[in-house]
């Protein structure tokens, strides 16, 4: 639960964002992030809510870990499970 | 750092090592070698054994185990799980008190794995068994969604995790919940319990690795009274494993430099103020509490429960929750033998447990530890116990 995941911010509207994670677009809300966010920034998702926007510089250092476990696929392995559902765990399906 | 120095290169040059970095899914192996080194070689030059320090997130915990680090530390250091698994602290009353609401005909929301831990004598699971109305959830939004779909009832979200959790369940609240949605905070403060394990004897901890996304929301600021009250350093670390070798690094460094300080290694997530505006939120919900931490201790400000201004939202104040019915008969026998609160503390590992991997296993757990993906026990199963390439213990 701890671990939260990044996303590609695809959309803004009122207090909410759509956001691209892996190919899964969910609504991600904008109440707790602490800086502007804009299409195209990365944000930290943690249970429905951007936590943080990921400086630029960074976006490759922050989704590595997370391009290993989601391209590893494996269902029953922990990290994995736990990434998936926390995306399942956000907002509503956005398409 | 000094992880890349040719000197450090040639300090261990180990097969063992040499085996270990090449199973390790590192991008950068050089750099993975140089880190693994420079700990080995700083951890050395303390001078003592074991070397303990502690992190206190299951996430750190899923990623040292997966991707094999252990194997890559020298013997002489110990890097234990404190009581960084959410699932596996909240308390058995907490429980208790959700599977009582649910018996009492209220629909009870919960993140999944919490349905699982045993209570005094009842999981969630088992009530939910029993006819009652126990509902999965994976956010806080989604047990609203759950008390809007069913107006006729009276929906309790059973609220456990961190301050990062909490946060959400804090914003939720404050975005106007219909009114028969109500919060069972179970949430706990990882600062204050901190402050508990550095003080128990037979853990002897003298570092600390600080999960990296909570400390996005506290600031690594936060950490910097706790230095300077107990002496011991404090590293902020992500995730990748390159981030936790690099944690570690830093971490052997300030111990063997005895120099207690706060280290910030995951700037990208981490500032030293962190996220006011959720901090704001957090603390305009909750109030810190003093409670029980399931099989640690009581730790002074280490609950956080509703403030009183939300006693309207609090299922604590809503509604009679009837434990005694509960607690007339005893404890499950298996449970009395578990021993997840030392392994918590980091007084002991799974593998002093005469239950792990017999009696409790994932499918069948005995304790909370092995019920959580985020607790020690479910993870050394899964990842093939403690990974012990060293040779030495």
């Amino acid at each position: 639960m701890c671990l939260g995941v990044p996303g590609r911010v695809v959309s803004v509207s009122e207090g909410f964002a759509v956001v691209d994670f892996w190919g899964v677009r969910r609504e991600v809300r904008l109440d707790i992030v602490d800086q502007p966010v804009s299409p195209g920034d990365y944000i930290l998702n943690h249970v429905g809510f951007a936590i943080r926007r990921i400086p630029e510089e960074d976006i490759g250092e922050t989704i590595a870990l997370y391009d290993t476990l989601l391209a590893e696929g494996a269902n029953d392995d922990l990290m994995t499970a736990d990434v998936r559902a926390e995306i399942a765990g956000t907002g509503r399906d956005n398409g | 750092m000094d992880s890349a120095s040719p000197q450090a290169a040639t300090v261990t040059g180990s097969t063992g090592l040499d085996d270990a970095i090449r199973q390790l899914k590192f991008r950068d192996p050089s750099l993975a070698r140089g880190l693994a080194e420079t700990i080995a070689r700083v951890t050395r030059e303390i001078g003592r054994s074991p070397v303990s320090v502690m992190h206190v997130c299951g996430s750190h915990e899923q990623a040292i185990a997966k991707f094999g680090l252990r194997a890559t530390f020298p013997a002489e250091l110990n890097v234990i799980m404190g009581p960084g698994c959410p699932v596996c602290i909240t308390d058995t009353p907490e429980v208790d008190e959700g599977v009582a609401l649910a018996r009492q005909g209220i629909v009870v929301a919960s993140y999944g794995d919490m349905i699982r831990v045993p209570g005094t004598r009842r999981s969630l699971a088992d009530a939910q068994a029993e006819g009652a109305r126990v509902e999965v959830v994976y956010s806080a939004a989604q047990a609203v969604d759950l008390a809007r779909r069913l107006p006729a009832e009276q929906v309790v979200f059973f609220a456990t995790g961190f301050e990062t959790t909490a946060v959400a369940t804090a914003a939720i609240l404050r975005s106007n919940p219909p009114e028969n949605f109500s919060v069972l905070s179970a949430h706990k403060y990882i600062p204050p319990v901190m402050e508990i394990v550095a003080e128990m004897p037979e853990t002897r901890v003298e570092g600390f690795l600080a999960a990296g996304h909570a400390a996005t929301i506290t600031g690594w600021g936060i950490f910097e009274g706790f230095v300077e009250r107990h002496g011991i350093p404090v590293v902020v670390a992500g995730f990748e494993p390159l981030d936790i070798l690099a944690g570690l690094a830093r971490l052997v460094e300030l111990v063997r430099d005895r120099a207690p300080r706060v280290v910030n290694m995951f700037p990208r997530c981490v500032t030293k103020e962190g996220n006011r505006k959720a901090q704001a939120e957090l603390w305009s919900v909750f109030r810190p509490l003093g409670g029980r931490w399931r099989g640690i201790a009581h730790v002074p400000n280490g609950n956080l429960r509703l403030r009183e201004e939300w006693a309207h939202r609090d299922a604590r104040k809503r509604f009679r929750i009837d434990l005694t019915a509960l607690w007339d008969e005893a404890p499950a026998g298996l449970a009395q033998q578990c021993i997840c609160g030392d392994i918590m503390s980091g007084i002991s590992s799974p593998s002093d447990c005469d239950l792990f991997g017999k009696e409790c296993v994932p499918d069948t757990p005995v304790g909370a530890c092995m019920v959580s993906s985020e607790g020690t026990c479910k993870i050394w199963h899964q990842y093939g116990g403690l990974p012990d390439l060293r040779g030495a213990l």
